[in-house]
């Protein structure tokens, strides 16, 4: 039981802690957009600080640096808020409920009322015009 | 020590996957699913990297690897499809 023993168990515990954080406010929070903002920090805190641990671990135990968890390291940090991105455009277009004290919704909803029908029409009256 | 670590994070990230695996199943909307598909391969993910350090074997991590590349792909296809009806255009 030394000190990098120490140190490896607190990176892995910590990076544990904040997948099962993750997860409970998954299983959890009330509302789709809620629910996507807790298992972000399980992607970055959690899966980076055990990506930290095995990179210690493996250094040490090999007496070579390892350096090829940084690569699902840079790849979950570069996709995560891609995909969370993604997801909430998802959502939006498939008019998912929310709370009522959700915030931005009803933004959302005047400007799709507002925005998308005359530019349909416009589009149209364009399409009509060249053809004629 | 650090054995014990290991398996107390192993049995906290078997309850993870149980708590995605219920919002997997419960999820009152399509986009609720895709969210939790989502934290299951991230949570696979972190239980894969667990094994290799248990295991002591450096092999895992081209299977976590092909994991997030698979995971974020399939992410992104799932949600073209709610988006456009369409995967690929």
């Amino acid at each position: 039981m030394n000190w990098i023993e120490l140190i490896l168990s607190f990176f892995v515990l910590l990076g544990g802690l904040f997948m099962l954080i993750g997860s409970i406010g998954l299983a959890r929070l009330p509302d789709f957009y809620m629910r996507l903002h807790a298992p972000t920090k399980a992607t970055t805190l959690g899966v980076g600080s055990l990506l930290i641990a095995s990179m210690l671990f493996f250094s040490i135990k090999n007496s070579m640096f390892s350096i090829h968890e940084i690569l699902i390291t840079i790849f979950l940090f570069i996709t995560a808020p891609v995909s969370a991105h993604m997801m909430a455009k998802a959502a939006l277009h498939v008019d998912t409920d929310t709370l009522e004290r959700t915030q931005g919704v009803e933004a959302h909803k005047a400007a799709t009322a507002g925005g998308n029908p005359p530019a349909k029409a416009d589009l149209v009256n364009k399409q009509k015009g060249s053809e004629n | 020590m650090l054995k014990t670590a290991l398996l107390l994070v192993n049995v906290m990230i078997a309850i993870a996957l149980l708590l995605s695996l219920w919002r997997l199943i419960q999820g009152p909307s399509l986009a609720d699913r895709i969210l939790a598909l989502d934290t299951l391969y991230i949570n696979s993910i972190a239980l894969i990297i667990l094994l290799g350090m248990y295991m002591g074997s450096p092999l895992y991590f081209e299977a976590a690897l092909l994991i997030a590349l698979l995971g974020f792909v399939s992410t992104a296809a799932l949600c073209k499809y709610l988006l456009r009806g369409d995967i690929i255009e």
